[in-house]
């Protein structure tokens, strides 16, 4: 079986994220970037399941620009088997990259497309359900734990009540949530052999059913910065200042 | 520890670089540009090339000419020429201006982000097959059996604050190569034990070192002159501190702006970063950044020893270069060229004999050391106040050096004076409303990160130090001289002790250097932690 994971290049969780001065966009002149934690996890996941002998290849896939064969080869370097760049512009919408991951899948007649619940960038959380209801197969979101029993998958989900566990007919496609798994380091060794490993560039058009809808997007701005505190002596004035401000 | 004992993997090279800065870089691609057989690494701890480099930074560009023809045409990301000189004594809201000194006119030269154009030259270096491994620490020396370095061991990932294996455990690998080269900048924690295990400072001064803290600026429109390059002495320090600022203005409305302290200082209850936020309030700074915004902030320390200081630079097995070595000119300001040209002439050496052997020699008698030998006493001079500092730097600058005298140098962790033998100055200092608030809000914006459940890598050797003979003496000036408030005296049910907060280190080097007892000794935490600086 064939796992199909996708990893999007997005600004590292550390970096402090700024808006750029023209309201155009987010600021990436010289900030980090890296795999999108969610995918990292989506990643180790697969990798963990071929090690256990339930798959037979990885793939890694990533949409964009030429920039992101640095997040492919992170992903080789951590144990895939092969990488997969389509090539696109920089701004791209769920539905877009939903059906390039339908295409892939049925090009490379994946059992499994395995994603990350939803980028840190964009927070859309929709490709993998758009991914599934345009494939028309099973999906797993959220997942929390992941176990294969040949022709069906059985997914632990993280809801708002609890946990909630299914069992879905495979191919499906199944997004990770924060706790599936804790990601390996990357041995150095690897970053080399990850070198040799085949990296696929294919254009978006090449790929059938692939329309692009692109909404523009008007403006962007940071959140208000928080105003100055006051230090207040006791309830009595806390209540007080509440009141005047017309907040209670 | 329960570490698995195991045998490390290696890796074979010719030649390992540690340090992906610009002597390591300038090294690594030379070496390829020479013989493009040679099988060349550098091991970069940060999680990404540029990541950790901090510097002001204003580059003379000869170094860079040699290395890269035609850089011009497709420059660093960040470079703008240099258009205009300023040089400023400063009151506390009073400023008169000097005639630049000689060293420091800047004609010809280019601002850049040192991180920026190490990223830049990364590129170049792997386009010329050079492997670059970031987020990899070089944590401890391999020692052949004869006793030479025979390369560099990797950290291991993975390991958990009681030093025991986690589940995502990696033994880190040996890169073995013939000969070893030390770009790790100012105070790098291997070079450190080379210089002890092999005396190569037998022969010359203490190393004496200053701390830099830097922040960029995003200014309101209009308020930056592309080009423009200030420096300041005088308030906020008093003067028998040396130190001053820089003022960088880039384009884009973007400045760089920062404070350098001398680490020679004598004020036990001195705090680098409140001069240096202080600094931002006089007049003509505050005019300048008010309504802007931090993109990015950080602290190094940085080599002043200059000529006198210069430990051997070569033993079996390796060699130094850079701020590694301490090539950095103090009169000029800059490193970048010396880090650059310390590099090359290391790459030809080692492409020419394949050994270590003959660089000591090689690097002394080449521009790099004449260049530190003229205006070896001008810092130096500072050690009796800013006056007599200028006097001298006067008269050295104008023989050139030639006068047969050379001032000595003084470690800088024996200049602390005892907190009952000092007579604190008066420094004028006032209420701050510029950010960052405090060393806290001044972390963030270097965006560091330490997985905090690893084992500290700033180690007390003696913690009972700290709890008694320190806070008698010196009153614990590490809560003060870090630029991260990563050490902190706290009370807790188990009494009085040394809090270190690790996970805010961004990794300047400071307190392994200024600290009294000299117990303090920095290692590298796990590969591809530490600062994430933006175009610093």
């Amino acid at each position: 079986m064939k796992i199909l994971v996708g990893i999007k290049r997005a600004v590292d969780y550390n970096v402090r994220v700024r808006v750029k001065s023209d309201g155009s966009g987010v600021e990436t002149d010289g900030v980090k970037m890296s795999v999108n934690p969610f995918d990292e996890i989506a990643l180790e996941e697969a990798l963990r399941l071929k090690e256990a002998g339930k798959a037979d290849e990885v793939i890694v896939v990533s949409i964009g620009p030429g920039d992101v064969q640095q997040q492919l080869r992170t992903g080789l370097a951590m144990g895939a088997d092969r990488a997969i760049q389509v090539e696109a512009g920089d701004t791209l919408q769920p539905l877009t990259v939903a059906q390039v991951f339908k295409a892939l899948a049925e090009r490379e007649g994946a059992g499994i497309v395995f994603l990350g619940k939803q980028a840190i960038d964009d927070d859309s959380n929709q490709v993998g359900q758009m991914t599934a209801a345009l494939w028309g197969r099973p999906q797993a979101t959220f997942a929390s734990k992941v176990s294969l029993n040949g022709e069906t998958a059985t997914v632990t989900r993280e809801v708002d009540a609890g946990l909630e566990t299914i069992e879905i007919d495979l191919p499906a496609v199944i997004t990770s949530d924060l706790r599936l798994n804790e990601p390996r380091f990357v041995k150095l060794p690897d970053i080399m052999k990850a070198k040799r490993k085949p990296l696929d560039v294919i254009a978006l058009d090449e790929l059938g059913g692939v329309v692009g809808v692109a909404p523009e997007a008007g403006h962007h701005a940071p959140p208000e910065p928080r105003g100055r505190g006051i230090m207040v002596d006791d309830t009595a004035a806390l209540v007080a200042e509440l009141k005047n401000r017309g907040l209670v | 520890m329960s570490l698995p004992d195991a045998e490390r993997e290696i890796m074979e090279y010719d030649v390992v670089v540690v340090g992906a800065g610009p002597a390591g870089l300038a090294c690594a691609l030379r070496l390829k540009q020479l013989d493009a057989d040679l099988m060349v690494a550098v091991i970069e701890k940060a999680s990404e090339v540029g990541a950790h480099i901090l510097s002001g930074a204003v580059i003379e560009p000869g170094p860079l000419d040699e290395l890269v023809p035609g850089w011009r045409d497709a420059p660093p990301p960040i470079c703008v020429p240099v258009e205009k000189d300023e040089f400023w004594y400063l009151g506390k809201a009073s400023r008169r201006k000097l005639p630049t000194p000689p060293q420091q006119n800047n004609h010809g030269n280019f601002i850049v982000s040192l991180g920026a154009t190490c990223q830049w030259l990364a590129d170049k270096a792997e386009a010329a097959g050079v492997d670059i491994f970031p987020g990899f620490a070089a944590s401890d020396i391999h020692f052949t059996d004869e006793g030479a370095v025979g390369g560099v061991i990797i950290g291991d990932m993975g390991v958990d604050l009681a030093g025991e294996p986690k589940d995502s455990y990696v033994q880190g690998i040996e890169i073995h190569a013939r000969t070893t080269v030390l770009g790790e900048g100012c105070r790098g924690h291997l070079s450190k034990q080379l210089i002890r295990r092999f005396e190569l400072d037998a022969d010359s001064d203490p190393q004496t070192y200053a701390i830099g803290m830097k922040e960029l600026w995003k200014v309101a429109p209009g308020k930056s002159t592309p080009g423009l390059v200030q420096h300041t002495l005088g308030w906020p320090l008093d003067s028998d501190i040396y130190g001053g600022s820089f003022i960088y203005h880039l384009d884009e409305d973007r400045i760089a702006l920062g404070y350098v302290c001398g680490l020679d200082y004598a004020d036990p209850d001195f705090v680098p970063f409140e001069a240096f936020q202080q600094f931002k309030h006089h007049p003509m700074v505050r005019e300048l950044i008010e309504g802007g915004e931090i993109i990015s902030s950080g602290a190094r320390a940085l080599v002043e020893g200059g000529f006198q200081s210069l430990p051997k630079v070569e033993m079996p097995g390796a060699v130094l270069i850079g701020d590694a070595a301490g090539l950095l000119n103090v009169p000029k300001i800059k490193g970048t060229h010396q880090a650059l040209r310390s590099g090359m002439l290391a790459a030809g050496h080692i492409a020419e004999k394949g050994a270590a052997e003959g660089f000591d020699a090689r690097l002394r008698a080449s521009p790099v050391m004449a260049e530190l030998k003229k205006v070896r006493n001008i810092r130096p001079g500072f050690n009796k106040g800013l006056w007599r500092g200028l006097l001298t730097a006067a008269i050295e600058t104008l023989t050139g050096g030639a006068l047969p005298r050379t001032l000595r140098n003084h470690a800088d962790h024996e200049e602390l004076e005892k907190r009952a033998e000092f007579n604190p100055p008066e420094r004028e200092w006032g209420p701050r409303e510029l950010p960052p608030r405090d060393r806290l809000a001044s972390v963030y914006f270097a965006a560091t990160e330490h997985d905090e459940d690893q084992p500290v890598h700033l180690k007390i050797l003696e913690p009972d130090v700290c709890t008694e003979r320190c806070t008698e003496e010196y009153g614990n000036p590490c809560t003060r001289f870090c630029p991260a408030a990563v050490y902190e005296m706290v009370e807790d049910e188990g009494g009085r002790r040394l809090q270190i907060n690790a996970a805010n280190c961004v990794h300047c080097k400071t307190c392994d250097i200024k600290d009294p007892y000299q117990i303090i000794n920095w290692v590298t935490p796990e590969g591809g932690a530490g600062p994430n600086y933006q175009n610093l």
